[in-house]
């Protein structure tokens, strides 16, 4: 039997019928349509599928489609501002953060989550903050210049 | 290429085009797409590593309503007729066939045995315990040791090892042989007046690529079918696909998805020829998709690997000779890099005397892929180790042993060509003068120094560019980009037609859309395609040349082509590409540059890395404290994702090193098939990766490219391991220097 849930997603009003089984990221992906989250293992080990769930860095594997009534929800499709991408974004393409890209907008909403809680992290903590996301092309290197970068932009900007 | 060329677009740091849709979660990857109609495939797995089946029955799964496709080994009927056709590769086909479902034995646990096709997945799961299996259970055979003992259990009855002197008489576990050999081995030995002799061991790893394995595909009788898919070949995944089902070229479409990850293990299929069939039974779309569990237990793993190395040297540091028996896994299946493992081991090295000897094992687990430089870092993490070895007991600097005896133009490969003009002594003299190797060791830590060799590849690569009539363009190519070519193949055409690059868009076509492209791999993307690139841009820039002579009234030869603008040499007068497109109808149509090449002279990558590590002498825990890759690339088309390659290589290699491993039961049941248990390495696991680029030009290409891919997971294995070997004061000759194994050591130095 399927639950009809109300939840906000990106700002949006959204409204689905999920199974009890089913999780958020299956919703997403699947009954959505949001492909942006990406699934890496199901297991909440690699966080390619990073969202903000009421304020809190989560993995949407180990969320159930259920556990979103009322809930408001922030994906990586929700960061950029129309075509106006959010620093975060801009720095990760000018520090080539990426080479095949599936990790990154897990790695975007964690960045945002991080930045949101410590406007300045350290090289250190950023590291330890960004460790639930696995990368296994670059190194990492390059992400977390990205990062450093945006947290100094967003400290000027703001 | 002698003298430094002046470049406007090359070796800038551009934006990449693919860059906007991969951070806003608009690109598309393999499990992305999905079909109005489109129903689930799941696939039932063995629960054994070794067994024959002897029951497979489908009819309660048929008999039920929810389940609207099965398919079983049965479905391959064409297979012996394909194989047939294809005689050459017929093993190859079968083999292939037998891993994607399996044929009356299971080879290793998680074996696909059987698929089913259901409105959900979640249905399409359940109804796998509709089918009823039964098991013979076999002894399985888990590594090395085990499978070439003579009393070893056999996987194929018909395996007759290949490459022995005398034809072999009985199966064996050993599917073949390889000999390699320079000089006079012995009297290399003799001439020795020290002797450094080691046995190696590297475990099962798996390239850990994020993105899952995954497909969406329609069967279409009337016309292609197609198959979409992340893939580093969609052109080699349509030629298997149409050989296992008996299709002919034309009647399939690939369209190679955004790719999440590949490293060598996206070379192969597994599950688009089953989702095709379960399509064509049903009717509908079909997507299938591995779970991570999945892709450990049952893609392809890179081979774990038993090294002996005995290296003889004067006390000068001359090196006499180099001996090395190398055995690899090849999985379920023959067929690991054994090949090239041998060829690589001691190509950093310039020595007369040299005799490699190789086997390739199969045992129970996945058949393996490829992985990053596919069966070099096994082999040359023997090697490294052993010559850092020797230079510890000569009392040698571990950069001076390597440049005296370093490979270098003219230097005789054992496999077949004479080297040409390589960066390997560019490498080790940059490795010397290098900030990292100059700092002093910090107590506690040990530092490491390996170098690494991988050939690159060149082969088919083809090309069409399309301009606008606003001068804009598209690239058309077909090569899979896993890692931000697409920039470097718009900086390319951009320099030769002397435009922004930000003005020609790149993009991936599909099996229908451009000519044959070879998969991406090999470090060739960036070399062939990118020949090809410029190849085609310079066919537009003679195209270009003829319309502003028609439109000047002067012969094309009287016409130059510069920074994107026409020049009339017997005038004053000058068109931009933009006017001379605006033009286009007027002088004969629109503008398309076009290449197909096979591209010949691939430039071999060397690489010298350093790694200080940290060991915690109560956990056995290693850290990594600093670490430099140090690597010749050519010629960087975009450093950024230059260096990217070479961070990605290390970390790769750091982790090989250290921590990932597959873990067996006795069983052959695969203990940490997560990434929980399989441990990649994190961002909190590792410091600053330091990157030193060296441009030693491939003067085969254009620009100088030699494709820096694969060669920088090579010197990780050795660099790390003699890291931790200097910290704990002890010899470490097998991987992963896990804790457990650090501590074993320590607690029986007491």
């Amino acid at each position: 039997m399927k639950s009809h849930i109300s939840t906000t997603i990106n700002g949006d009003p959204i409204e689905f019928l999920c199974e009890p089984s089913q999780t958020l990221l299956q919703v997403l992906r699947n009954d959505l349509g949001m492909t942006g989250t990406k699934e890496g293992c199901g297991s909440g080990d690699c966080g390619a599928c990073s969202i903000i769930f009421d304020g809190a860095l989560v993995c949407a594997c180990l969320v159930l489609g259920v556990e979103a009534q009322g809930a408001a929800i922030e994906t990586v499709e929700g960061v950029a501002a129309q075509d106006q991408l959010h620093v975060i974004q801009e720095k990760f393409l000018e520090h080539a953060a990426l080479q095949c890209g599936i990790c990154t907008p897990g790695l975007i909403v964690s960045t945002k989550a991080l930045l949101a809680e410590n406007p300045s992290p350290t090289e250190e903590e950023a590291r330890y903050f960004l460790a639930g996301n696995l990368c296994r092309c670059t190194g990492y290197d390059k992400i977390i210049k990205a990062v450093m970068d945006a947290a100094a932009t967003m400290r000027q900007g703001a | 290429m002698s003298e430094a060329r002046e470049f406007k677009y090359i070796g800038q740091r551009t934006i990449r085009p693919d860059g906007f849709d991969k951070v806003t979660g608009k690109a598309n990857y393999g499990a992305d797409l999905s079909l109005p109609g489109m129903i689930w495939g799941a696939i039932l797995r063995s629960p054994h590593a070794h067994a024959n089946i002897t029951k497979l029955d489908v009819s309660r799964a048929k008999a039920s309503p929810d389940v609207l496709a099965i398919a079983t080994f049965e479905d391959f009927p064409s297979v012996n007729a394909a194989a047939q056709r294809d005689g050459t590769r017929r093993k190859d086909l079968m083999d292939t066939a037998c891993n994607i479902l399996a044929d009356q034995k299971v080879l290793y646990h998680g074996h696909a045995v059987a698929a089913i096709a259901a409105r959900s997945e979640a249905a399409a799961i359940e109804a796998l315990d509709l089918i009823d299996v039964e098991y013979e259970v076999l002894t399985p055979v888990l590594n090395i040791d085990d499978a070439i003992r003579a009393e070893a259990p056999i996987l194929h009855e018909t395996m007759m090892t290949q490459g022995l002197a005398e034809p072999a008489t009985q199966a064996s576990n050993i599917s073949a042989r390889m000999e390699l050999k320079k000089g006079d081995i012995e009297a290399g030995f003799a001439a020795a007046d020290v002797i450094v002799e080691r046995a190696y061991d590297t475990p099962t790893v798996h390239q850990g690529y994020i993105e899952p394995h995954a497909t969406t595909v329609v069967f279409n009788e009337n016309g292609p079918s197609m198959i979409w898919c992340p893939t580093q070949g969609h052109f080699d995944v349509r030629a298997r696909v149409a050989q296992l089902l008996c299709l002919e070229l034309g009647q399939l479409k690939v369209v190679a998805s955004e790719i999440g990850g590949g490293f060598g293990g996206k070379t192969t299929v597994y599950l688009e020829p089953v989702a095709l069939i379960l399509s064509k039974k049903s009717g509908r779309p079909v997507k299938m998709a591995m779970s991570r569990g999945d892709v450990f237990r049952a893609s392809g793993p890179a081979s774990a690997s038993q090294s002996l190395i005995k290296i003889g040297a004067k006390m000068d540091g001359t090196i006499t000779a180099m001996q090395a028996t190398l055995h690899y896994e090849a999985g379920a299946f023959q067929g690991s890099p054994m090949g090239p493992g041998c060829m690589t081991v001691f190509t950093p090295y310039d020595v007369e005397n040299l005799y490699v000897e190789g086997f390739d094992v199969v045992v129970n687990k996945p058949k393996v892929a490829a992985y990053r430089a596919p069966g070099a870092p096994q082999s040359e993490f023997a090697a490294e180790m052993a010559v850092n070895e020797l230079a510890k007991k000569i009392g040698m600097d571990p950069i001076e042993l390597r440049l005296k005896n370093a490979a270098k133009e003219g230097t005789q490969t054992i496999y077949g060509p004479k080297l040409k003009v390589v960066g390997l002594e560019a490498c080790l003299e940059a490795a010397r003068s290098s900030p990292h190797y100059n700092a002093p060791i910090p107590e506690n830590v040990g530092r490491g120094l390996a170098a690494g060799f991988w050939f690159n590849i060149g082969g088919q690569s083809s090309v069409i560019i399309n301009l606008n009539p606003d001068g804009t363009g598209t690239i058309i190519e077909g090569s899979p980009d896993i890692g931000g070519s697409r920039a470097s193949m718009q900086m390319m055409a951009a320099e030769i037609l002397g435009v922004a690059p930000s003005s020609l868009n790149p993009i991936v076509a599909d099996t229908e859309h451009v000519a044959y492209n070879q998969t991406t791999g090999g470090s060739r993307t960036t070399f062939a395609t990118g020949m090809a690139v410029v190849e085609a841009a310079e066919d537009i820039v003679e195209q270009l040349k003829a319309r502003a002579a028609a439109m000047w009234n002067v012969t094309a030869e009287q016409v130059d082509f510069k920074d994107g603008v026409a020049h009339n040499l017997s005038g004053e007068d000058q068109l931009t590409l933009a006017a001379i497109c605006a033009s286009a109808e007027k002088t004969g149509g629109q503008i398309s540059g076009r290449a197909n090449i096979n591209a010949r002279g691939a430039g071999p990558s060397f690489a010298v890395h350093i790694c200080d590590i940290k060991v915690d002498r109560e956990t056995g825990k290693t850290d990594v404290v600093r670490y430099t890759a140090i690597q010749d690339a050519g010629k960087a088309i975009h450093p950024s994702y230059v260096e990217g390659q070479f961070q990605g290589g290390a970390v790769q290699g750091i982790g090989w090193a250290l921590n990932e491993e597959y873990i067996y039961s006795k069983d052959g049941v695969m203990e940490n098939a997560g990434f929980l248990d399989y441990r990649i390495p994190l961002a909190s696991d590792l410091p600053e990766i330091e990157t030193i680029i060296v441009e030693v030009p491939n003067s085969f290409h254009p620009f100088g490219v030699r494709g820096v891919g694969e060669t920088g997971i090579i010197p990780p294995l050795a660099a790390v391991g003699t890291a931790v070997a200097e910290a704990i004061g002890q010899p470490i000759s097998s991987l992963p220097c896990s804790p457990p194994k650090i501590l074993k050591l320590l607690m029986a130095e007491g």
